[in-house]
């Protein structure tokens, strides 16, 4: 059991979404970063689809009242177990008592906190994932506060070294330096743009503003302008969608993005690459990088073989910590 | 395509209930395909989510022309709700903006909004949400141009041809002129959703502020 000591208001139970409600409207909501959510359920031995903590906003503090084994992944923060420091993609056990204490936030944008078997919040329509805007699911439909107490769904802990173990992940690296390349396909209003548009958009960099949530982000940068006018109907839209409005400046749908919207179209970005936007922050700039249906195929299996290498990196781990001991 | 595993269809036609009929109809068969997970209709349009990022989109496009030229319409006998709604002053705040584009009085704006029966052509956006057909296009007005951050659940808005009433709270670019109390979309409940495709809905008006 961990109890919140403190926490900015912002931070959700996810786990991989809801689906299959989208003809009643329902977004699929979900880890911002699936990429660290998945890696923090695969220390503990979680499936995937197990239910974690996403903190996209530190410093906070958590208190363990009982012996439990827990994992962190995603954003670097600095984080520490009782005064001791912790790698970025850690798993280990807290004794009673102990604090876990995340620092400011210093790469990337959202932490992951797993516990064994998944954070245990009830299955509403199939899934643990919080619906900020429609209020339910998580814990109890809202962002966690202080006093709030998340407790694992296996109440016994999963055999981890004494020292806990850590990951190297140089498969999904977390952008340093600023620069998000995203691969993104063209969508259904891509050739009504005006070809200084296009090429503004499929070369220049556009800035990650402060004006993002779950839903989605807008950026700044070369305003683009379509050469024909007039109201589209609304139609289906899903996560990644780049999306223009009037005022010419793109913004992209994340986790908690609508299922219909109304604005011009004009990239979609693929699946593999969406996490990268789950770990943007305010500054870092994001570059577009056209790709086709065949590049987007051989990016969703490229995907899954990392991760399938991250399980044999973990594994490897774990014999060599025994190996160690 | 709209992402990796997302195709949207769009055909040429008028946005009427006829039309839209076919794309309920070609809803019902997409959904069955192999690969498909959801197939959903929104304004004259046609959304399907895939398992996977599909190999051949010309064969799976053809497939789609194919369908709509079938000319196959579903026609649903759906239930009809009355809501109540307050008009202007907070709760429909861009009431005026709506009578001074459209060239009407606001009593007009109102009478012509709560006159015709509407269908609920789709179910989209947020949980619940009812994009509904049936408005006086003498009522047609285009999207703002700068959206509102967050508007209440229960707001009734229009833009282009389109109305609706919003389900929950959230941002958005339509115009807004009323107020309604009702639950759309309750998790809890089966089906969670309290509208599909084809049920109608008539308004009534019950309060107007300035």
């Amino acid at each position: 059991m961990i109890r919140v000591m403190s926490l900015p208001p912002l931070a959700t139970v996810q786990d991989l979404g809801r689906h299959g409600h989208w003809f009643e409207g329902l977004g699929s909501a979900g880890a911002m970063d699936p990429v660290s959510h998945r890696i923090a359920n695969m220390l503990l031995g979680n499936q995937a689809c197990a239910a974690t903590l996403e903190i996209p906003l530190t410093p906070a503090q958590f208190r363990f009242d009982t012996r439990q084994a827990f994992a962190i992944a995603g954003a670097v923060c600095g984080a520490n177990l009782a005064g001791r420091s912790l790698p970025r993609i850690f798993a280990g056990l807290a004794k009673a008592g102990d604090t876990l204490e995340l620092g400011p936030i210093r790469l990337g944008a959202r932490l992951y906190l797993a516990l064994p078997g998944g954070i245990d919040v009830p299955l509403v329509l199939g899934s643990r994932s919080t619906q900020l805007r429609e209020a339910f699911g998580g814990y109890e439909g809202r962002v966690l506060a202080p006093g709030d107490l998340l407790n694992p769904i296996t109440r016994s802990d999963p055999a981890l070294p004494p020292s806990g173990i850590s990951l190297d992940q140089p498969e999904f690296k977390l952008p340093a330096g600023g620069i998000i390349h995203l691969r993104a396909l063209p969508s259904t209003e891509h050739d009504s743009f005006d070809a200084a548009s296009l090429k503004a958009f499929w070369t220049e960099p556009y800035l990650v503003t402060r004006l993002n949530d779950r839903q989605g982000h807008r950026l700044d940068g070369a305003a683009l302008t379509r050469s024909s006018t007039g109201e589209l109907r609304s139609h289906g839209i899903v996560p990644g969608i780049v999306q223009v409005p009037g005022g010419g400046l793109p913004i992209i749908q994340l986790a908690d993005s609508a299922t219909m919207g109304g604005y011009p179209k004009i990239a979609a970005i693929i699946e593999p690459d969406l996490w990268r936007m789950g770990q943007a922050r305010p500054g870092d700039r994001v570059r577009f990088h056209k790709v086709g249906l065949a590049e987007a195929a051989k990016a969703a299996d490229d995907h899954q073989a990392a991760f399938a290498k991250a399980g044999q990196a973990l594994a490897d781990a774990f014999e060599q910590q025994e190996i160690w001991a | 395509m709209i992402g990796s595993r997302a195709v949207l269809f769009q055909a040429e036609c008028p946005f009427d209930l006829e039309n839209q009929q076919r794309f309920w109809a070609m809803a019902d068969a997409a959904a069955a395909w192999h690969g498909v997970r959801e197939a959903v209709p929104a304004m004259t349009s046609l959304t399907l989510l895939l398992d996977s990022v599909p190999d051949d989109l010309d064969r799976l496009a053809g497939r789609l022309t194919e369908l709509w030229q079938t000319g196959l319409r579903k026609t649903v006998e759906g239930r009809l709700l009355e809501i109540d709604i307050r008009y202007g002053g907070k709760a429909g705040p861009h009431l005026a903006d709506v009578a001074e584009m459209t060239g009407f009085s606001i009593d007009e704006v109102i009478r012509l909004q709560s006159a015709p029966e509407y269908t609920v052509y789709a179910v989209g956006s947020h949980a619940g949400y009812c994009y509904l057909g049936g408005l006086d296009p003498r009522l047609e007005t285009p999207r703002r141009k700068v959206p509102l951050t967050r508007l209440p659940g229960g707001s009734l808005s229009l833009a282009g041809l389109q109305a609706g009433v919003s389900a929950s709270a959230g941002p958005s670019g339509w115009n807004t002129i009323g107020r309604a109390d009702v639950r759309f979309f309750d998790p809890f409940r089966t089906p969670a959703s309290l509208l599909k495709p084809g049920d109608r809905i008539r308004f009534r008006p019950v309060e107007v502020a300035a």
